[in-house]
């Protein structure tokens, strides 16, 4: 055990599984670096965010290379290996690409499965990075999560923090289902005790970060970390029930549904486009399943309907802060 | 010129002989309404599925495109449970749930029919890298028509296997049309071999309507692939005898076309006046693989119209391994 960022957390969950089973294979773009430069120095960036550093000297270019910028090839490939025997992890550097390789992702990957009658399994993993925060803009900042979480046979994976990062990263490279692993481009550099060696986190399992009587908050991804300081910030005033879901497909129900049933408030924090989104799916799960719980009516706290703006002050005002889910707690306290 | 064996000649001529029948029997029982769904007929050009796939094992890939029952009869796959597929059996390849433009069987190295034009390219890349991967003498082939050579998919696919150098063979059928849209207007460059060779790969164009002239062009990409010589395109020209889908008016199109197809580019009649012509094959023999192919394809339909539908609970498996 000892302190690592969540960016050693994942150049960690992905050495431990290519150390242990040789199918793992590890490709996209920019993520050795060095490939056709003039320096002539392959392992050269490892990754444009340091998430891959020494593995390609560790593992070589049979397992983990460089591929041109063709997302379509990249899923596809990824796709056809995973239904020929590899378990294949494959980089989608920023989720915002997606727009241009949905096909191979949602109609050929998610579906094999079913298409083919169970015949078939597609164990690969899409690593990505997702979020706003650095004035990166409309197309490099998105958190595209509800998207995929819609789609039937994708398993959605959203880390809150470095521990869980690992685990779940290790779950993801050897679960047999395709999964989009999304991680937040903020948080690389978030420091925690991480157990070095390897361990793996199951979906669908929440993890209850505060645990409270007054209110459920429920957030997702980045958000967890200004859920939990508000609960801190409010503690002795207000107990906040935090839940971070970890997956949004699967999504640990019961678990919201039990704090629900306890502290008769829901607030929702959630840093993807509010319309039919995954905040939209909790507080749905919540007035099917547990509406008469309710004591007043939830609060989502999500970006409003528009694209991510560049500029750092409207920015900030777009991502959910500290101060707008205290505000959304005060609201349900007083409803 | 390579001397076929018997073997090889009778395989090569059941083969296209199951593809023309299970198809034509499928118009026919389309038209009739016993089929549910899309679909997608291979006739005409059963000789390049044969002729590509009569060099792959069951542990090469392939991947397919909607017109993809004659890769599926080609690359090994039971005919009779790609019947019960197509009417949507519990028994089919796929217990019902793909259909024609899915059908699939892994364990046969056929990746499935594919309803989105151009998505097949990539996976062949796929399976291709699985080879590289693991350091087996597989390949892989990625199917497509004439049409699918317009998509980004196929342009990424291409430049990408030459730049890993892998064991990948594009199989290009340009029957002429992008569902219902003519070459002439729907390709920009002068044709499809300049254009898949400027992707950095050999790449030759054959009469898709000769079985010989397929087998030599694919054996020769295949023997490249397996020895470590990276990707090929072969081109064949190949005969759509049929609409883009059954059903299709196809009001695009000069009927005496599709007359002067059947009549000077049907791949069987070419191949059978060959073999016998040179001697290698009896007419007999040829016959009696007619009898039994029709037989089969009779029984198959039904066996299929009888068989019983999925479950009401087969709706919700199969959609994750775990979940």
């Amino acid at each position: 055990m000892s302190k690592k960022s969540f960016r050693h957390a994942i150049t960690e969950a992905i050495r431990h599984e290519m150390e242990r089973d040789p199918r793992v294979i590890f490709f996209g773009e920019d993520i050795v670096g060095g490939f056709g430069g003039s320096a002539n120095k392959r392992g050269a960036s490892g990754g444009i965010m340091g998430t891959t550093v020494g593995l390609y000297e560790q593992f070589g270019e049979k397992r983990i290379f460089d591929t041109p910028i063709s997302e379509s090839a990249i899923m596809g490939a990824a796709a056809g290996a995973a239904l020929t025997g590899l378990r294949p992890i494959a980089e989608l550097m920023f989720a915002d690409f997606l727009g241009v390789c949905f096909d191979q992702i949602f109609n050929q990957a998610a579906k094999f499965r079913y298409m083919f009658g169970g015949n078939a399994k597609t164990p690969m993993v899409i690593r990505m990075m997702t979020g706003a925060g650095f004035g990166a803009a409309a197309q490099h900042s998105q958190a595209l999560w509800p998207i995929f979480t819609h789609i039937p046979g994708l398993k959605v994976v959203l880390p809150s923090n470095p521990y869980d990062a690992k685990g779940l990263l290790i779950q993801a490279i050897r679960d047999d289902d395709p999964v989009i692993f999304m991680e937040h481009k903020v948080m690389y550099d978030d420091m925690m005790e991480v157990p070095d060696g390897p361990y793996a986190i199951p979906f669908g399992e929440a993890n209850v970060t505060r645990a409270g009587d007054d209110v459920t908050v429920v957030a997702f991804g980045r958000m967890v970390q200004f859920a939990n300081k508000v609960a801190d910030k409010l503690a002795g005033k207000i107990s906040l029930d935090v839940i971070d879901p970890r997956t949004t497909s699967p999504m640990d129900t019961e678990t919201i549904i039990e704090s629900v049933e306890h502290t008769g408030r829901l607030v929702v924090v959630d840093e993807a486009y509010p319309l039919c989104s995954t905040a939209s799916e909790v507080i749905s799960i919540v007035a099917e399943h547990a509406l008469k719980a309710l004591k007043t009516a939830p609060v989502k706290v999500t970006p409003p309907h528009t694209p991510v703006p560049a500029a750092p002050g409207l920015e900030a005002l777009y991502v959910p802060s500290v101060e707008t889910i205290e505000k959304a707690v005060l609201k349900v306290m007083a409803g | 010129m390579v001397e076929l064996s018997q073997t090889v000649l009778l395989k090569a001529y059941r083969l296209m002989r199951t593809i023309r029948e299970f198809e034509s029997r499928v118009a026919v029982e389309f038209e009739a309404g016993t089929v549910p769904g899309f679909t997608h007929l291979y006739l005409g050009q059963e000789a390049i599925a044969t002729g590509v796939c009569m060099h792959l094992t069951d542990a090469d890939a392939i991947s397919s495109t909607h017109r993809g029952h004659g890769h599926c009869i080609a690359k090994g796959c039971d005919v009779k449970k790609m019947m019960l597929e197509l009417y949507c059996k519990r028994d089919g390849l796929c217990k019902g749930k793909g259909g024609s433009m899915h059908i699939a069987d892994i364990s046969k190295g056929m990746l499935g029919a594919n309803a989105i034009v151009g998505a097949g390219a990539p996976l062949a890349v796929g399976a291709a890298l699985t080879a590289r991967t693991l350091g087996t003498p597989n390949v892989a082939v990625a199917f497509g028509g004439d049409g699918a050579t317009n998509q980004g998919t196929v342009f990424e696919s291409m430049n990408f296997a030459v730049v890993l150098r892998l064991p990948l063979i594009f199989a290009v059928e340009n029957n002429g049309y992008g569902e219902h849209t003519g070459i002439s207007y729907h390709l920009g460059a002068k044709d499809l071999v300049t254009r898949s060779a400027a992707f950095g790969m050999p790449a030759e164009e054959v009469d898709g309507t000769d079985f010989f002239a397929v087998y030599e062009a694919a054996g020769r990409a295949v023997a490249r692939a397996r020895a470590g010589g990276g990707p090929s395109t072969v081109v064949s020209v190949a005969a759509r005898w049929r609409g883009h889908f059954e059903g299709d008016p196809q009001t695009y199109r000069d009927l005496a076309e599709i007359k002067e197809l059947r009549k000077h580019k049907d791949c069987l009649k070419k191949f059978r006046q060959r073999v016998i012509a040179d001697g290698s094959l009896k007419a007999e023999q040829l016959d009696a693989i007619d009898a039994e192919v029709a037989q089969l394809i009779d029984a198959a339909v039904n066996e299929a119209k009888a068989a019983p539908p999925p479950a009401p609970e087969d709706l919700t498996t199969d959609v994750y391994v775990s979940y």
